[in-house]
């Protein structure tokens, strides 16, 4: 246990490493999250206004939900990437033929990636405090949002990582960034799924991601609300368990096909 | 004994021109998934921001009918910024493999190797402002009709060189396709930080300033016109403007690491 454990912090620090010295998986996390939140908020800044919008202090603080959840979207994504790219390099292959859990070289990688999703919860929240955003729901809400972001961070890149050990392919991981668009689109990320336009809406509606969405968004807008976090952490279980279906059945197609 | 034939100058050049802009048409035939990115991501942006923010067409002041209008040149230009930013990444790859290096050696001049990706881009940016018109025509976006569609394509293909010649001073520089979310990311702000998702006076006021001296907001309006109303010699010359001077001073820029690096 204490080994498994050691072997996943030493994994997790160095997927958090090497994010940090490559700029290509760096940037999907924070930059360019960063950057749609500064247009978002200034161009469509005025949808406040707008009949049936929620009451809310400025966009600014109804974004910063849809902001994380697009960085650990990213995070997830790039997590996928640089295991395939792992892969490719025949790092995982040396990882295998160490006496060590394979499980422990799946959830090294999550823990980095959770790692990153605390990051940038920390990050968006940072940036809303500067630009004189209040938290609603206190630092108890503050924290209860981070927390999500994170546990989802790692629940996403379970996903990623099942699609890496299946196809060991960097490029068909990196394939899947119009997709995870589509599945951020299709949520109450950037809007609340009210005003939304048809067919955007309905999907919306169904999207479990929107249910994460709003378990992170409402400490932030109005307080903690039991029924939005309870169903937040549903939608979360869910991810999880696919993640960690997919991946074990991944990881034995990896050790079968070398 | 053999007579000499000599080529004119300006011949030899054409030739390479085209010769790189072929090469770059062999990438598209041969691996044409290697294009998909390229023309997903902005139809992707145009059918989420139309989802999204269709509703800010009921605030007071935004005077186009439907959202999809407003947005589909936005998207077309957001295509030309991706194709460009790509051909610099080419190019980063082309020196991290070496194939700049004997490019270098050959007599060609150096704003002919840089004005081969440049018409390259300009070319392929075509691609994906066609698939996101065909895709926003039947969901309602106007027809702009063909003065407007001359224009908004004119608009789409001179971004796009704007892109490569950015890309490329970037990739010439930094010599590594690591600066690739650079590249993206310039061009995405350069396109957004603009009238992009509203007009001016309903801009948040510090993104109307910057949308107010940023020259590709003029390119945006140009690129527009035709889908939200007339098309006129006023809304189109700005943009002809903008663009020649992005061209010359990015351009310039681009030519400049080229020179470096042959150095």
């Amino acid at each position: 246990m204490a080994t498994n454990l050691r072997v996943v912090r030493a994994l997790g620090m160095r997927s958090i490493r090497q994010t940090f010295r490559r700029p290509q998986l760096m940037a999907p996390i924070i930059v360019f999250p960063t950057l749609l939140l500064a247009i978002q908020t200034g161009g469509a800044g005025g949808a406040v206004d707008l009949p049936g919008f929620p009451p809310v202090q400025s966009f600014l603080q109804f974004m910063l939900a849809g902001a994380m959840m697009q960085s650990l979207m990213l995070a997830g994504n790039s997590g996928g990437i640089a295991l395939a790219v792992d892969i490719e390099m025949g790092f995982t292959d040396r990882l295998f033929a160490a006496p060590i859990s394979r499980y422990t070289i799946v959830l090294g990688r999550l823990a980095g990636t959770a790692a990153l999703g605390l990051l940038s919860a920390l990050w968006f929240f940072a940036i809303g405090l500067i630009f004189g955003t209040e938290i609603e729901g206190g630092i108890p809400g503050a924290l209860l949002a981070i927390a999500l972001v994170t546990v989802t961070a790692m629940a996403v890149g379970g996903l990623g990582a099942a699609i890496a050990l299946r196809t060991g392919s960097a490029s068909v991981v990196q394939g899947l960034f119009p997709l995870v668009l589509v599945v951020l689109f299709l949520s109450s990320a950037f809007f609340p799924v009210d005003l939304m336009i048809e067919p955007a809406k309905t999907i919306a509606e169904y999207n479990p991601l929107s249910l994460i969405v709003e378990g992170v968004r409402e400490p932030i807008i109005s307080g903690i609300d039991a029924s939005d976090t309870a169903n937040a952490l549903l939608a979360i279980a869910g991810i999880v368990v696919l993640g960690l279906v997919l991946s074990a059945r991944a990881l034995r197609h990896r050790l079968r096909v070398g | 004994m053999e007579a000499t034939v000599v080529i004119p100058a300006w011949r030899a050049n054409l030739a390479t021109i085209g010769a790189l802009m072929s090469r770059a048409k062999n990438e598209l035939l041969r691996v044409p998934g290697a294009a998909i990115p390229g023309v997903l991501a902005p139809t992707i942006f145009f059918l989420g921001l139309n989802g999204v923010f269709g509703a800010l067409t009921q605030l007071r002041g935004f005077e186009t009918g439907t959202y999809e209008s407003f947005i589909v040149p936005i998207s077309m230009l957001q295509g030309a910024g991706f194709t460009g930013a790509a051909a610099g990444v080419n190019l980063a790859r082309d020196i991290e493999q070496g194939w700049l290096d004997r490019l270098l050696v050959s007599p060609a001049p150096r704003w002919v190797l840089l004005a081969g990706g440049v018409l390259s881009a300009s070319a392929r940016a075509l691609i994906p402002a066609s698939f996101v018109l065909a895709i926003a025509l039947p969901l309602g976006a106007g027809w702009p009709g063909v003065d407007g569609l001359l224009v908004t394509y004119l608009m789409v293909a001179a971004m796009a060189a704007v892109a490569a010649c950015w890309g490329s001073m970037l990739a010439l520089r930094f010599k590594s396709q690591s600066a690739a979310p650079l590249m993206q990311a310039g061009m995405m702000a350069a396109i957004l930080l603009t009238t992009a998702y509203a007009p001016l006076a309903l801009l948040q006021p510090w993104l109307a300033e910057i949308a107010e001296i940023n020259p590709v907001t003029e390119v945006v309006e140009a690129a527009r016109q035709g889908f939200v109303g007339e098309v006129s010699w006023a809304g189109t010359w700005p943009g002809i403007l903008a663009l020649a001077g992005l061209l010359a001073v990015l351009g310039a820029l681009a030519l400049r690491e080229m020179r470096r690096t042959g150095a």
